[in-house]
């Protein structure tokens, strides 16, 4: 079993990050052993989509729940159809925190996304997009 | 000749001064002359030039869709898209279209031949005239966020005219980013129009930047509202080498006729001489250029 | 912690001199975090006194480049290329200009002599003043992505936001109804839109309305320079009633609004001016939905 949960930093006591898609770095840990590896989000940079990039990876990697505070529409569509669980991080804390606040059933299953869509709209080119 | 008329600001008057010149313009003796909207986010020239319009036209762009029958679930297509516009799960595609740039690459590298490409609404493009002006325009769907596609399909398909008229005249959008350079590329002349405070004074600076030094346009400036504020813009245009073409004083009478919608040059005849005198200067620095 | 975006759909309607005298009256009692989403020509800053802290390069996507060396002159990059971007003189090359960064050339390319680079587009900073930290940028004249730097200039905000445990983000928006006003709106609890009585505003206020409930943002109006025309005030009045948008405050016109901003201050300055008056109801009936 692993979650994941998005982070300001690469470690247990990193605070959690207010986002997803272009959150700094992400966490899987372990919630029986809080063994965790730290990764830095690629996604940080992309050019548009970080939010579904960033989702296909925390699904690739294998994640069976994210712990994060908002996670914008197409990277939770694309969360829920891989069946991944995504769980509201409140109140913001550390990472630690918020997987044992996971673990003692106190994070709320979001069943929706809670931010709009194109938090992170871009590569609106400029000979093809938006201003 | 194609003239465009540009601010970094918005609401500083462009679209005051493109209805106002096609109007004086359409007023002399055989004339030719357009207006194209390309502030496709917000389109307003129509607001004042009550146009006829007779001809509507869809602006689409290509969307993958997948067949899932011939789909292996490689995943080359989501790898592939530099806009993250496609997800692939195990057994699921999802193809998210408002990110798609109609590039083709995911269609082109899918090693099954799995992926088609449908065309997607962008917005629409719509002909007519207002009198003796020919109108033009084009409006983005709300929700999609591609402005420029509808911009460079609009003056494609508007433009063909511009050989023949006196003078096409383009709205182009506020700001300066891709979709004013869209609307800005290939125009003769821009012409920038701001008003005399710090604001007006900073996204001149921005826009002069963009239209003379970056595309290498000749431009100049219209002051508009004139008289309040300060003289900021007056001596960065001295300083800048930067023609003052008129200054167009705060006329509460101009701002009542703007806000109910009325064409300006029609309710105030006395500005009709002063828009004509810059559509001279326009063509006389035009010419002085090229 | 709430975030609350100043949009307009049209330009030029005074969101930004509404929104620095309502950050001014906040900081008061509040801890703020300012962000200025309106990248392609960033105003706020001539009005809060920003001290410059950090400075930060934006890389607004990638552009493709041709190795002349590698290049075996197949032109399969210029048959991809959707863009025109592919110019063919003495040898092929990218115009940048034109170029989208979608990658296809570079994915073709059977002898990989395309390589996607960085492209530097802008620059974004943070600011301290004295209303609470601003996060600003700018954007290159002409550039793309401006979506991806307002995104990059909130998120920034929101970590700094988080971080303090301010009360409110404040975020200036964009003109339009496009990628950079979606990238702005996306992800607050409330657009403040400010509207002009006059047919354009009426018209760009729908438009604005109608993208903040596509994205699922709830709205509230205030109209500006309210008296310049009565018929049009009323106009907008029955819209927000049709629409169920609640409308808060209309600020009437008042010369103190130029005059503060030529000495570079929020309007709440100036004493005794009508419309610093009414931008204080204006915070009065927001305050409870947002602090």
């Amino acid at each position: 079993m692993r979650v994941v949960v998005t982070a300001q930093g690469t470690d247990l006591d990193s605070p959690t990050s207010p986002i997803f898609g272009r959150c700094p770095a992400f966490v899987f840990v372990d919630p029986e052993t809080m063994e965790f590896e730290a990764v830095a989000n690629a996604s940080v940079a992309a050019g548009g989509g970080a939010g579904i990039q960033a989702a296909q990876w925390v699904v690739d990697k294998g994640a069976q729940a994210v712990l994060s505070h908002n996670v914008g529409p197409n990277a939770f569509a694309v969360l829920s159809q891989a069946g991944v669980a995504v769980y509201r991080i409140e109140p913001a804390g550390t990472v630690r925190q918020a997987v044992e606040a996971y673990v003692a059933g106190r994070l709320q299953a979001i069943s929706g996304a809670n931010v709009a869509s194109h938090t992170g709209m871009s590569g609106m080119g400029r000979r093809g997009g938006g201003r | 000749m194609v003239v465009t008329v540009a601010s970094g600001k918005g609401g500083t008057g462009k679209t005051l001064v493109a209805t106002g010149l096609a109007d004086v313009l359409s007023g002399e003796a055989g004339s030719n002359v357009q207006l194209v909207d390309c502030d496709v986010e917000e389109p307003n020239a129509h607001l004042f030039l009550r146009p006829q319009l007779h001809r509507s036209e869809e602006v689409t762009h290509p969307v993958p869709q997948v067949d899932l029958t011939q789909c292996t679930f490689c995943g080359r297509c989501a790898q592939v898209c530099e806009f993250h516009a496609i997800a692939v799960l195990s057994g699921k595609v999802m193809v998210f279209t408002e990110m798609c740039h109609g590039c083709g690459s995911c269609a082109r590298q899918c090693p099954e031949g799995a992926i088609t490409e449908v065309p997607e609404l962008l917005g629409h493009l719509e002909f007519g005239r207002a009198g003796a002006i020919a109108f033009a325009h084009g409006r983005l769907e709300v929700g999609q966020a591609l402005a420029t596609p509808v911009i460079r399909q609009l003056k494609a398909r508007a433009l063909p005219r511009a050989a023949s008229t006196a003078m096409s005249i383009l709205d182009a959008p506020p700001g300066n980013a891709c979709s004013v350079v869209e609307t800005l590329r290939g125009s003769d002349y821009a012409i920038l129009v701001t008003e005399p405070t710090p604001f007006g004074l900073h996204d001149l600076k921005l826009a002069v930047e963009l239209a003379r030094d970056a595309l290498g346009l000749p431009v100049g400036v219209i002051i508009n509202r004139d008289g309040m504020g300060d003289a900021g813009v007056e001596s960065f245009c001295a300083a800048a080498g930067v023609p003052v073409l008129t200054r167009l004083p705060f006329d509460r009478r101009v701002a009542r006729a703007y806000s109910e919608g009325q064409l300006w040059t029609r309710v105030l005849p006395e500005y009709r001489s002063q828009m004509l005198e810059v559509a001279r200067a326009v063509r006389s620095l035009t010419e002085a250029t090229s | 912690m709430k975030e609350c975006v100043v949009l307009s759909g049209k330009g030029g309607t005074g969101k930004t001199s509404v929104l620095a005298a309502l950050a001014d009256l906040a900081a008061r009692d509040h801890k703020l975090v300012l962000a200025d989403a309106d990248v392609d020509a960033a105003n706020l800053e001539l009005l809060v006194s920003p001290r410059l802290a950090e400075r930060h390069d934006f890389v607004g996507g990638r552009v493709a480049e041709i190795d002349p060396d590698l290049c075996r002159g197949c032109e399969l990059c210029l048959e991809v290329c959707r863009f025109g971007a592919i110019l063919d003189g003495e040898g092929l090359r990218v115009d940048p200009v034109g170029c989208e960064g979608c990658a296809s050339c570079f994915y073709s390319c059977p002898a990989n002599a395309i390589e996607m680079r960085d492209r530097l587009s802008g620059q974004w900073f943070r600011s301290e003043t004295d209303l609470g930290p601003l996060f600003h940028a700018r954007l290159s004249p002409g550039q793309e992505n401006s979506g991806k730097l307002v995104a990059q200039v909130k998120m920034a905000a929101r970590l700094r936001a988080a971080s303090e445990k301010a009360d409110l983000l404040l975020v200036d928006g964009p003109p339009g109804i496009g990628c950079p006003a979606i990238a702005a709106t996306s992800g607050a609890q409330l657009a403040l839109l400010v509207a002009e009585p006059s047919v354009s505003g009426v018209h760009d206020l729908a438009r604005i309305l109608a993208t903040t409930r596509h994205f699922g943002v709830p709205a509230v109006v205030c109209i500006n320079k309210a008296d310049i025309n009565l018929t049009q005030t009323e106009r907008i009045g029955e819209m927000c009633s049709r629409e169920g948008v609640p409308l808060l405050g209309q600020i009437p016109f008042d010369p103190a609004m130029v005059e503060t901003l030529v000495r570079l201050e929020p309007v709440t300055r100036a004493a005794g001016s009508p419309a610093a008056e009414a931008v204080r109801s204006l915070w009065e009936e927001l305050r409870p939905r947002l602090v």
